[in-house]
């Protein structure tokens, strides 16, 4: 089987397509950046406070605002998490308190908010221990001291009820996904003296908080800063690399299309309105690896062409080797993009912004390294031969092979 | 043969790696033996990730403290009492003013400050016989240092008595005087915090006045401003009837902090809970003189700056002392706190993060799920595009995955989601080298070579190609390592360990394959190569 059998493209003659379609995207997105959505910075880099609660009941999100307004918090957003079925939702709010100390009320706040507002059967749970929210310690010292099982005589009683307590969260965070709908589903899973004291002392509010962020506005500060920072500092280290096994003008070119995908799948990020994140970051780095290693590939080829065939034109040779390494390029990028996309498709709620900056991106890293990288070296060594220069030619460093 | 020893041998070695030796043959001795080995980060194990900022400052300012008693002391003794010796502005805790010393001794006070204080101050005298002594800048960095590292043990000796297996506990951003916690398969944040935030600072100062209603009201005692040897405390005990009262003390503790040696939990003669406390020898000396001199006036124990009993001296107290009014949870941690030893400074929150258990097994669900989908889909896209060869590169993929995980397990690294994700992007950028070698080795079968030359010109050229493409991602790798946190390294470390072991698979497992099938082939055979 084979994909691309003799292809003959002139690539460069179509460099002006290429700059329209690129010019397209890039402006949309700094269009949206500039004007529209912004860039919509996780709470790893604004600071805040964000959680995820999972629900019971399939969760309105118009009661939870209001309940969550009625707490006093009146700048949260609130989405939903995950797909509908999985019934979580995010909960976030801009960081506010410049006191660091204050760091946690945010979370303590939404949590009341939900105690009192949302858990079904509201005040009548007073003093009870909310199993849906109870931690391993909690429910150890809540049967430690109403004793079900008669133990307080025996010296492991602790060890006992602390291991009934496992058995307990275990069944809730690992077969029930984290929240119970009856208190009966622990039937079979811990002794039944306990069920029935978990029935009578304990309550389900209906949520559970499975996971939660909080960033003080200090640490956010600095994860912005080295963000930036490990971006251009990988830009940096390539050009470098590049300048010295080919010519600076070789790094450059590369270094520009990485940046041309940079800059649209960020973009892309501001169009569809979804948070830049720590993670996101780490896709994009990824991508200026993966779009370099595309670039290299055709520059590679371009380098041992032009050892060839010293007589060929420029143009021609670039076009050849596109031409030649287009297969691989092809395959390479398909490849990959299964694999992004399974983690898109499977990889959750987690991964999102991670598989769908990789998407776009390996799409994009493709066609940046025939579009853009290959015609900006030529059209830089043409400028030159305009000016009755020598083209720069890597040729003369001599290739290991 | 001596190649195809090396590859099982390392095949053998990276098996070991990932699981060690099953102590069973069943499925779930694997399974333990798996994660045994392998590392689970705490965005997949659930667990609580914390930074927390030590206020050095503080420490300086103890230490100031201290040399403010010291020095008044010393002049005393010296026979040129100063009239007042403090630290003028809270915000300078390295500042301390001496004032009103006598005229005409001058010379002794700075010879006798400059030989005791002049290692660790800059010494420089004022108008009207006052002094200023600034801590050198390097003495200060020397105390904040040993401040952090002292709150990294101490934090390190409480989370231990918690129980939590494999805790990290270590300096963060370098320089700035933080500390990241790490506490996989914690989900109890509240008790996490007790355990870690109070400082449970233990201190005993002298009563000046109260208590008083309010807070101006205690200020009022005073003549208005609260002078700055004085502190105005609010009560933070239980006796109902002193319930949001104020006092006033001394600023400068007459024992503090590392001068307490233990406590107990005890109960009281009403059978209330209580608790003993023990100082170290030479405070008890200096609590011995001075509670001996001064019977009659009020003591006051403060507990993290809340009063938390007030009390007059009946007679000398050497090293023993009850606290009184303390919950039994309150009791029990501050008897913790002083075994393990206190805080030298306050612990100010900067980030936390919890993920719940629940969370943690579905991203381990699907990490997993999506890593055998995107897996399976190349390996089988590579059979069906390569054919022969296509078993070739499927051999080398799975062999790859094996030795990045081997360096997993031998390495100690921790597996994250991100990390899952990794590896899933090694799998498709390892199949990378493959279809390099791959098409150049069909583009010199179609120049007419033969299979052994094609295999020769095919792997010699993209060679070259290989290198520059690793090298570039490792660069962008290690950046990443540098300055990623948490899950994002363990993105860049698995990405780095799958890059490594990819130069080794597509470049020598495959040439291997190639060459051993070449060697059973006839003269003129056509290679499968799709």
């Amino acid at each position: 089987m084979e994909l691309f059998h003799d292809v003959n493209v002139d690539w460069l003659g179509k460099k002006w397509y290429f700059l329209g379609f690129s010019l397209i995207f890039s402006v949309a997105g700094v269009l949206s950046i500039l004007f529209w959505h912004g860039i919509k910075l996780g709470i790893d880099f604004r600071g805040g406070t964000l959680v995820y609660v999972q629900f019971e009941q399939a969760p309105d999100l118009d009661r939870l605002r209001q309940a969550i307004d009625r707490a006093g918090i009146h700048d949260s957003r609130i989405q939903t998490y995950g797909t509908a079925t999985q019934r979580q939702v995010a909960i976030s709010l801009a960081q506010k308190e410049t006191q660091e100390s204050a760091l946690d009320t945010g979370r303590e706040t939404i949590v009341g908010a939900l105690n009192t507002n949302y858990s079904s059967a509201g005040t009548a749970n007073q003093g009870k221990l909310d199993l849906d929210n109870a931690s391993q310690g909690a429910l150890t010292q809540f049967l430690e001291q109403s004793d079900p099982q008669h133990l307080v005589a025996t010296t492991d009683a602790a060890q006992k009820y602390a291991s009934q307590a496992a058995a307990v969260l275990n069944h809730r965070d690992r077969d029930l996904g984290g929240i119970f709908s009856s208190i009966d589903q622990l039937n079979g899973v811990a002794d039944p003296a306990v069920v029935n004291q978990l029935k009578q002392g304990a309550y389900l509010s209906g949520f559970h908080v499975f996971a939660a962020d909080i960033i003080g506005p200090q640490v956010g500060a600095l994860l912005r800063k080295q963000a930036l920072l490990a971006v251009l500092y990988s830009l940096l280290g390539m050009l470098v690399y590049l300048w010295f096994r080919f010519e600076l003008i070789y790094g450059v070119a590369a270094v520009v299309a990485v940046f041309h995908d940079t800059l649209i799948t960020i973009g892309a990020f501001s169009l569809t309105n979804q948070e830049i994140t720590l993670t996101v970051i780490a896709a994009i780095l990824t991508l200026i690896g993966y779009s370099m290693n595309d670039t290299i590939v055709v520059f590679d080829r371009i380098r041992e062409n032009l050892r060839i065939s010293r007589r060929e034109n420029l143009t021609g040779v670039v076009n050849r080797s596109i031409n030649q390494t287009l297969s691989r390029t092809v395959l390479t990028s398909g490849l990959t993009f299964l694999t992004v996309l399974s983690l898109y498709l499977f990889g959750g709620e987690v991964l999102h912004g991670f598989s769908f900056a990789l998407v776009i991106g390996i799409l994009i890293g493709t066609y940046s390294s025939i579009a853009v990288a290959a015609p900006m070296l030529v059209a830089y060594q043409e400028w030159r031969g305009g000016r009755g220069k020598k083209a720069v030619l890597p040729a003369g460093k001599k290739a290991r092979v | 043969m001596r190649k195809t020893l090396l590859i099982v041998a390392v095949l053998l070695v990276f098996v070991f790696g990932i699981f060690g030796l099953p102590k069973g043959i069943g499925p779930s001795a694997w399974k333990t033996a798996l994660t045994d080995r392998i590392h689970l980060g705490l965005d997949l194990k659930g667990g609580i990730h914390l930074v927390l900022q030590v206020m050095v400052d503080e420490a300086v300012s103890a230490e100031t403290d201290n040399a403010v008693a010291r020095i008044q002391a010393a002049l005393q003794q010296g026979g040129f009492p100063a009239r007042s010796v403090l630290k003028p502005d809270p915000k300078q805790p390295a500042v301390i003013q001496i004032q009103g010393t006598p005229a005409d001794k001058a010379s002794d006070v700075r010879n006798l400050l400059d030989s005791n204080y002049g290692n660790q101050y800059t010494v420089s005298s004022g108008p009207n016989n006052s002094w200023t002594l600034t801590m050198k800048q390097t003495e200060v960095q020397t105390i904040e240092q040993h401040a952090l590292q002292q709150s990294i043990d101490t934090i390190g000796t409480r989370i231990n008595a918690l129980g939590v297996t494999e805790p990290t506990i270590q300096e963060y951003n370098l320089g700035t005087n933080q500390i990241l916690v790490e506490l996989p398969g914690v989900d109890d944040l509240s008790r996490v915090r007790d355990i870690i935030q109070s400082t449970a600072r233990l201190e005993i100062h002298l009563v000046v006045g109260g208590p008083f209603a309010t807070e101006q009201a205690a200020a009022q005692s005073v003549g208005g401003t609260v002078p700055p040897d004085d502190v105005v405390m609010a009560y933070g005990g239980n006796e109902p009837e002193l319930q949001g009262q104020y006092y006033v003390l001394q600023r400068v503790p007459i024992v503090a902090g590392d001068d307490f040696r233990d406590a107990q939990p005890s109960v009281d003669e009403n059978g209330r809970p209580d608790a003993t406390f023990i100082l170290t020898r030479n405070a008890g000396d200096r609590f011995y003189q001075f509670t001996s001199t001064n019977i009659g006036k009020s003591l006051a124990i403060v507990l993290e700056n809340r009063v938390q009993e007030a009390a007059n001296i009946q007679q000398a107290i050497r090293d023993q002392g009850r606290i009184t009014g303390l919950g039994k949870d309150k009791a029990q941690n501050l008897s913790l706190m002083l075994r393990t030893g206190a805080l030298p400074a306050s612990i100010h929150y900067l980030q936390e993060s919890v993920v719940g258990p629940s969370l943690g097994a579905d991203s381990i669900r699907r990490g997993v799920l999506a890593s055998v989908v995107g897996m399976l889909a190349v390996l089988i896209f590579m059979l069906v595009y390569y054919h022969g060869a296509g078993i070739n590169a499927d051999l080398a993929l799975m062999l790859n995955l094996i030795i990045l995980l081997g360096f997993m397990g031998f390495s100690g690294a921790t597996l994250t989601l991100p990390g899952i994700a990794g590896v899933i992007l090694t799998i498709g950028m390892g199949v990378d080298s493959n279809v390099l070698i791959f098409e150049r080795i069909r583009e010199e079968l179609r120049a007419g070579k033969t299979p052994a030359a094609a295999v020769d010109q095919g792997f010699a050229h993209a060679w070259v190609t290989i290198v520059d493409t690793h090298v570039t991602t490792i660069v962008s790798a290690i950046i990443l390592f540098l300055f990623g946190t948490g899950p994002v390294k363990g993105f860049a470390v698995t990405l780095s360990f799958g890059l490594f072991a990819n130069l080794f698979t597509a470049v020598f497992v495959s040439r291997h394959i190639f060459d051993s099938i070449l060697k059973r082939k006839q003269r003129g055979e056509a290679l499968s190569i799709g």
